[in-house]
């Protein structure tokens, strides 16, 4: 049982890394990122290290995405395509 | 040209990897300190999370380490975003307005809550997953959502550096003050108290206090630099 | 090991990490791309540290109560994990920053165009020709001689 959760888990992640690298936009490749540091976090709670899980969850999906996205706005290479209306 | 290679590279990398893992004794690792660390680890340390004994009293040094890293750097980052004299007036057309309702209302809504939830990792570290760095991270989040809904209102910057020197200075005074008192530099002092207590593992709880106090306040001076 | 187990397929997904990132790191022309990549590696050996203390049926390192305990799995390399990603994000935000200033002072963040306006910048420092002109050192000047052995020769 556990091996298809940790088969689907494992090609999801090698699929977001493989995205990461092929995205076009910025923006969507650090958010690619961040799916691989989400899933990480779930592979590490799967092999009973609820420690670094939790770390891996806080640091790598959250403050690693935040830094990276801050950085890209003070570099103004932030763009996400086109919108007819915008809302809040 | 660079493409070719990396890929050739990457392959027998992986190739070579795939062999030495293939001879490694997966899932039944002998361990040999980590044995011992678990069988002594709660009488000695006091402790019900194994993974805090070994982060502060096992291994403190690597803590220490890794705090004066973490420290370099965000004073580095800070030091090297600072506004340079040639950056002129385009650095500062940022807008400082509030941002929308949304934004507004859901950050002073969480702000209470994310302080709680990250002092409570950070002061059960020694009984449940956590611990000083798992909550400093929450932390500097809660401030840096606040910051994030009212970009006019930041943190005072004197503030953030003294909380942050306090704390470091707090972990290495809790170390000195062992290996005055006839240990070693940074071995656990104080009552061990019973197992599974609050209040337990003397002064476990005490260095990842200041260790928290001291990541939460670093990691938010690193994200209000980076955004303004 | 016939049927795929849980270790070889999570060993598997370390081993491509890190090799996903290392030719990311080769190949990317953005300099976010590279820092991007380089977490993506250090995701990917921090698996296979932890994939280095497991045991089968083991459980997490943490004692519920004063019970029996079951055997529970190596937490030195557990601590080093949590070390090593603390780090980790320290230095992408270093990266971050060095990258900011990089576009300030260049701007652009393309390693070609970086490396042209890199080797214009320190041939017109040292006072020669760039190396794409007709003029370059070796192709119609002989190299500068450095002032020292100018004088004794």
């Amino acid at each position: 049982m556990m091996v298809w959760i940790a088969l689907v888990l494992v090609a999801l992640m090698l699929g977001a890394a493989v995205l990461v690298l092929l995205l076009d936009n910025l923006v969507a490749a650090i958010a690619a990122a961040s799916v691989v540091s989400l899933l990480l976090s779930l592979l590490f709670a799967l092999l009973a290290a609820p420690d670094v899980a939790l770390t891996e969850a806080a640091v790598g999906a959250g403050l690693s995405g935040a830094v990276l996205a801050l950085g890209l706005r003070r570099l103004g290479l932030i763009d996400l395509g086109k919108r007819e209306d915008s809302d809040a | 040209m660079p493409k070719h290679a990396s890929i050739l590279f990457a392959t027998r990398m992986t190739t070579l990897l795939i062999g030495l893992a293939a001879q490694l004794p997966l899932g039944m690792t002998p361990m040999g300190v980590g044995q011992a660390i678990l069988e002594r680890a709660p009488s000695e340390t006091g402790s019900a999370n194994i993974v805090t004994s070994v982060v502060l009293a096992y291994r403190g040094i690597d803590t220490l380490g890794e705090l004066a890293i973490l420290f370099a750097a965000a004073t580095v980052a800070g030091l090297v975003l600072a506004p340079s004299i040639h950056a002129g007036n385009e650095a500062k057309a940022r807008p400082r307005d509030d941002a929308g309702l949304v934004l507004r209302a859901g950050s002073d809504l969480l702000f209470p809550l994310l302080l709680s939830v990250g002092f409570y990792i950070v002061l059960h570290g020694h009984l449940t997953p956590g611990g000083g760095f798992q909550g400093g991270v929450v932390l500097a989040a809660a401030f840096f959502v606040s910051f994030l809904a009212r970009p006019a209102r930041q943190p005072s910057h004197v503030g953030i550096v003294l909380i942050e020197a306090l704390a470091g200075a707090a972990f290495i005074g809790i170390g000195l003050a062992a290996l005055f008192g006839g240990g070693a530099f940074l071995q656990p002092v104080l009552d061990k108290g019973t197992l599974g207590q609050l209040v337990s593992a003397g002064s476990l709880p005490l260095l990842y206090l200041a260790v928290g106090l001291k990541v939460g306040a670093e990691l938010s001076g690193l994200l209000a630099h980076l955004a303004e | 090991m016939n049927p795929p187990d849980l270790i070889s397929i999570l060993i598997l997904g370390g081993i491509g990490l890190v090799a996903i990132g290392a030719v990311g790191m080769a190949v990317s022309r953005h300099l976010l791309r590279l820092v991007l990549a380089l977490a993506i590696a250090e995701a990917g050996a921090n698996l296979l540290l932890v994939l280095a203390g497991y045991r089968w049926d083991a459980v997490a390192p943490i004692l519920a109560g004063a019970g029996a305990t079951q055997p529970m799995v190596d937490p030195v390399p557990q601590a080093l994990v949590l070390t090593a990603i603390v780090i980790g994000v320290g230095v992408q935000a270093l990266a971050v920053a060095l990258l900011i200033r990089v576009k300030e002072a260049y701007g652009t963040l393309d390693i070609r165009e970086l490396k042209t306006l890199v080797e214009h910048e320190i041939c017109g420092a040292a006072g020669i020709a760039p190396p794409e002109s007709a003029n370059a050192p070796g192709t119609r000047q002989p190299y500068p001689v450095p002032a020292a052995s100018r004088e004794s020769a």
